[in-house]
């Protein structure tokens, strides 16, 4: 048909993506021609339809009130608030003169402590903490496959008392990485594995030792990926999970 | 004013005339209003946390957008939405336009709000969230690129097959189906 390179692009134009001199090319075209008009106007009439069909569901007030709340400043603190909060920074910045040297380095760094804080103890209140659910490291590690951009390996279990509860996919500053759960004596924890080059250059030490967290946590680069393993369980444990995962990458 | 509160002060902004549209993208991805509410919670959350993370100058309803689509990817509804529903190789040829067109005519006529819902809702979550993106959220191709993580081609083919692929769906039922509906009918009526 004479009109088919004309109607293979119909939607784009419809769209408003074709380049001006195209457009005007393509308006004379569609002017002129019967069957590209009437299949443009039942188009346009398509899409109006979708977009007013597509605006279908609306949030509850009291849904709206509490993002609104969680994103806006609270100004209607009361003096002793604003006071209270004064002095606390006065506090801060007292304390902040003999810690100077540190926080610029450890505030980007703390920033991503606290995240991997937060994914940990979101995943284990969550009522389906594990995507794959499987013991077996050769059915979790495949499951990532064509999910997350990278590749690592699992550690054999069978001689130490830790056992594997299965993982998830999950997302760090807008990487994804893998997100496994350990079990070790009725305690969770989490091992998250990120690729080094996506996190924040702050995390350029091979090996830290994070501090003042709820919890105890190891992390280490390895292979151009970079490992957290975080969880209630005592330091020693944690260390020992952290070593059989380091023996196996 | 502290710069905190600066800075929420502008994420306020930015993000909230946004609430709308994200829960509505969000209620058609999840299919649940708990599953949305908790979705536009935790992308409103991650975005506050990351605000400081976001380049000045750059697509910030793209980049709250793509947010909010990680998210629910990552989430269990999103993972089941994506392994369920294989997608097809995204270099398809450009579409070629149907000569009858039955299916957008009978919409147009009927004008049913609720058949073309239903086949939106059907629709696998790859070209749901591209149509909904270009029809209802009016994003350009770059926009939709840049919110999609894609090639502006892989948004251009995407975005024919979902058009095509709700045409498929609007079209009547072929009268062989409705012969043996009306079969099968009198059968249990002789039942």
């Amino acid at each position: 048909m004479v009109c088919d390179s004309w109607q293979g692009m119909l939607d784009t134009y419809l769209d408003g993506e074709i380049p001006d001199e195209e457009m005007r090319t393509y308006d004379a075209h569609v002017r002129n021609c019967p069957s590209c008009s009437v299949d443009a106007l039942t188009r346009v009439q398509m899409k109006r339809a979708i977009q007013l069909a597509g605006k279908r569901f609306t949030p509850t007030a009291e849904f709206r009130k509490r993002i609104q709340q969680s994103v806006v400043p609270n100004r209607q603190r009361s003096f002793r608030l604003g006071w209270m909060l004064a002095t606390a920074a006065v506090l801060i910045l007292v304390v902040g003169t003999f810690t100077s040297s540190h926080m610029g380095n450890r505030s980007g760094r703390d920033q991503v402590f606290s995240e991997i804080t937060d994914l940990h103890v979101a995943t284990l209140a969550s009522s389906s903490p594990v995507d794959v659910i499987s013991t077996d490291r050769h059915t979790v590690k495949p499951w990532f496959q064509g999910k997350i951009p990278f590749s690592f390996n699992l550690p054999e279990l069978q001689n130490s008392e830790f056992s594997l509860l299965g993982g998830r996919m999950t997302y760090l500053d807008q990487t994804p990485g893998a997100h496994l759960i350990y079990d070790v004596r009725k305690h969770h924890i989490s091992v998250l594995v990120f690729q080094e080059r996506s996190l924040p250059a702050s995390l350029d030490e091979n090996s830290l030792s994070p501090k003042n967290l709820p919890f105890n946590m190891e992390t280490w680069t390895e292979g151009g990926l970079r490992y957290f393993v975080i969880g209630d369980a005592s330091a020693a444990d944690i260390n020992s999970l952290a070593k059989l995962l380091r023996a196996a990458s | 004013m502290s710069g905190a509160d600066l800075q929420l002060d502008s994420f306020e902004e930015l993000a909230m005339p946004l609430f709308n549209q994200l829960y509505n993208l969000a209620h058609w991805l999840t299919h649940n209003r708990e599953e949305a509410e908790d979705l536009v919670q935790e992308t409103y959350a991650k975005a506050l946390k990351g605000f400081s993370s976001f380049k000045s100058g750059t697509n910030f309803r793209a980049w709250m957008y793509r947010i909010l689509r990680n998210t629910f990817l990552s989430s269990r509804t999103g993972l089941k939405a994506t392994m369920t529903v294989p997608l097809d190789a995204e270099n398809d040829g450009p579409e070629i336009a149907v000569e009858q067109d039955t299916p957008d005519t009978l919409l147009c006529e009927r004008r049913n709000r609720e058949l073309l819902q239903s086949a939106i809702d059907e629709l696998p979550v790859y070209f749901r969230e591209v149509l909904l993106l270009c029809e209802v959220e009016e994003m350009s191709y770059q926009e939709i690129s840049e919110t999609l993580s894609v090639p502006i081609g892989t948004v251009m083919s995407r975005l024919s097959r979902a058009r095509k692929a709700l045409r498929d769906r609007l079209r009547p039922q072929p009268q062989v189906g409705t012969i043996t509906n009306a079969m099968e009918k009198g059968a249990n009526h002789g039942l």
